[in-house]
């Protein structure tokens, strides 16, 4: 449960004074907090731990990270959907 | 490119391989710390490549695993009080508390909601004015900068009705207690690449020159077990004990200070009891006095729980180095992943489950199978 996963982030971006942002998992974009990443910017990888970047890491590193926990089932946890917005979880109940 | 990938990869490990076995001279055992690692040399078979010498135990590095059968049981009982919403990682989902576990709860009824990230439960929190919001905070240094930001958050915008369960656990004390132990057997340690990716391996000096055992921050790759262990086997032929960092491409001595200073401020080291081991001191997080008003366990008065673990279950040797899965009486047979009995088979990277999912209770225990770890599906059963 420790793993952590790269992605790529593909946008930056700031909610109530946290870094945060999105990230290109393999085709699957997921929001990230990106506030321990702080210089990190767009186009640049990082290692993903429950929706928080904690490392940032080259391309090729991530590439091949990427490619074995995909072939250990590891990315198993991408697929539970985020929680969308407040208001549309209200609307859900 | 795959091929090209994949035979040279074949290449490399053959070479340390080859080179380990040049160099060994008596036997070692070595423990790798991480579930994730542990997962890795089962599936790939890395311990059936190694020369006969060297033993691959492992160790207590899975977080959903060590987490104690009371914890367990007191979310349970969190998750069923009125206007309560409980949120959980999906590894703790299907882990057995006294009674029943989280996903029986759902399906009664109880309001369960598995998250992709502690942040998310914030959302779900604020949505939900009116409701509990009870967020399962169970982990290693790994996945402690998340749930210490939610709470953090929590209380800079003033949402009041999300609390967390704290059941952290810390790597380096968990080291220490098998070390000092008289059973002991651990000579060399893999150490947790991304426990490491947070906290750095400074922490991991002291233990390494106090016991004198090697300590290689290693990665999670086959490649990098291999390495790993053919660096930890050097530093034992050559009579040295020092911290090496096999994972240099993720990993700094300092780690990621800036996620170091936020988990600091959250959160406090306290004694932890420990599935299938008991009580370590100082081997946990609990949340400091300030966020008193996010701790579900001073929120949430849930009486003293009488547990009782499987007497047939040796999950606490296994944790420390002492037995292997395969070594249980009960291993395969009474306990599997569908009916675990113990600490070591509740979540898929405990060592138990990693043998049983990889179908190494159907091997004889003398059997070295030629691994191919260029072809990864070594007797899998599917379950």
């Amino acid at each position: 449960m420790c793993l952590a996963i790269p992605g790529r982030v593909t946008e930056v971006f700031e909610v109530q004074n946290v870094k945060m942002g999105k990230a290109n998992f393999g085709g699957i974009v997921k929001r990230v907090c990106l506030q321990y990443t702080p210089e990190v910017k767009i186009g640049e990888y990082v290692l993903v731990h429950v929706g928080f970047a904690i490392s940032t890491v080259d391309e090729e590193e991530a590439a091949r990270t990427y490619k074995l926990l995909e072939e250990m089932n590891q990315l198993t946890e991408l697929s539970v959907p985020e929680v969308d917005t407040g208001t549309n979880d209200a609307k859900k109940e | 490119m795959k091929y090209l990938d994949e035979y040279r990869d074949e290449k490399v490990a053959k070479n340390i391989v080859n080179e380990i076995r040049r160099i060994v001279t008596r036997p070692w055992v070595l423990m790798e710390v991480c579930g994730g690692q542990t997962h890795t040399i089962v599936k790939y078979g890395i311990d059936y490549l190694l020369p006969s010498e060297i033993e691959l135990v492992h160790g207590p590095g899975c977080p959903v695993c060590v987490t104690s059968l009371e914890m367990i049981d007191k979310a349970h009982a969190i998750a069923r009080q009125p206007d309560v919403i409980f949120c959980s990682f999906g590894d703790m989902l299907r882990v057995p508390g006294s009674e029943v576990d989280l996903l029986i709860l759902k399906s009664r009824g109880v309001d369960v909601r598995i998250v992709y990230s502690p942040i998310d439960c914030l959302k779900i929190a604020k949505a939900n004015p009116d409701k509990k919001v009870v967020f399962f905070a169970i982990g290693f240094e790994t996945t402690a900068p998340a749930n210490a930001m939610s709470v953090w958050l929590a209380k800079e915008q003033g949402i009041k009705n999300f609390s967390i369960l704290v059941s952290h656990v810390l790597v380096p004390p968990a080291m220490s207690s098998i070390l000092q132990s008289p059973m002991n057997r651990v000579q060399g340690f893999l150490g947790p690449g991304h426990v490491c990716a947070v906290m750095g391996y400074r922490e991991y000096e002291p233990i390494s020159a106090r016991y004198k055992v090697p300590i290689v921050i290693t990665g999670f790759e086959p490649m990098d077990l291999l390495e790993g262990t053919l660096m930890t086997v050097r530093q034992l032929e050559a009579g040295k004990a020092e911290v090496e960092n096999q994972y240099a491409r993720v990993i700094t001595r300092e780690g990621n200070t800036v996620a170091q200073n936020l988990v600091n401020k959250v959160f406090e080291v306290c004694d932890r009891k420990w599935r299938g081991i008991g009580s370590i001191p100082k081997s946990g997080y609990k949340l400091r006095y300030e966020f008193r008003e996010h701790d579900a366990e001073r929120l949430f008065e849930v009486e003293e729980i009488d547990t009782q673990e499987s007497s047939l279950c040796i999950s606490g040797l296994v944790l420390r180095g002492v037995k292997k899965p395969r070594d249980c009486a009960a291993f395969g047979k009474e306990c599997t992943t569908e009916h675990p009995l113990g600490a070591t088979m509740v979540s898929a990277e405990g060592a138990c489950a990693a043998y049983y999912a990889y179908g190494r209770h159907l091997q004889s225990q003398k059997t070295t199978v030629a691994a191919d770890f260029s072809r990864p599906t070594e007797a899998e059963v599917t379950q």
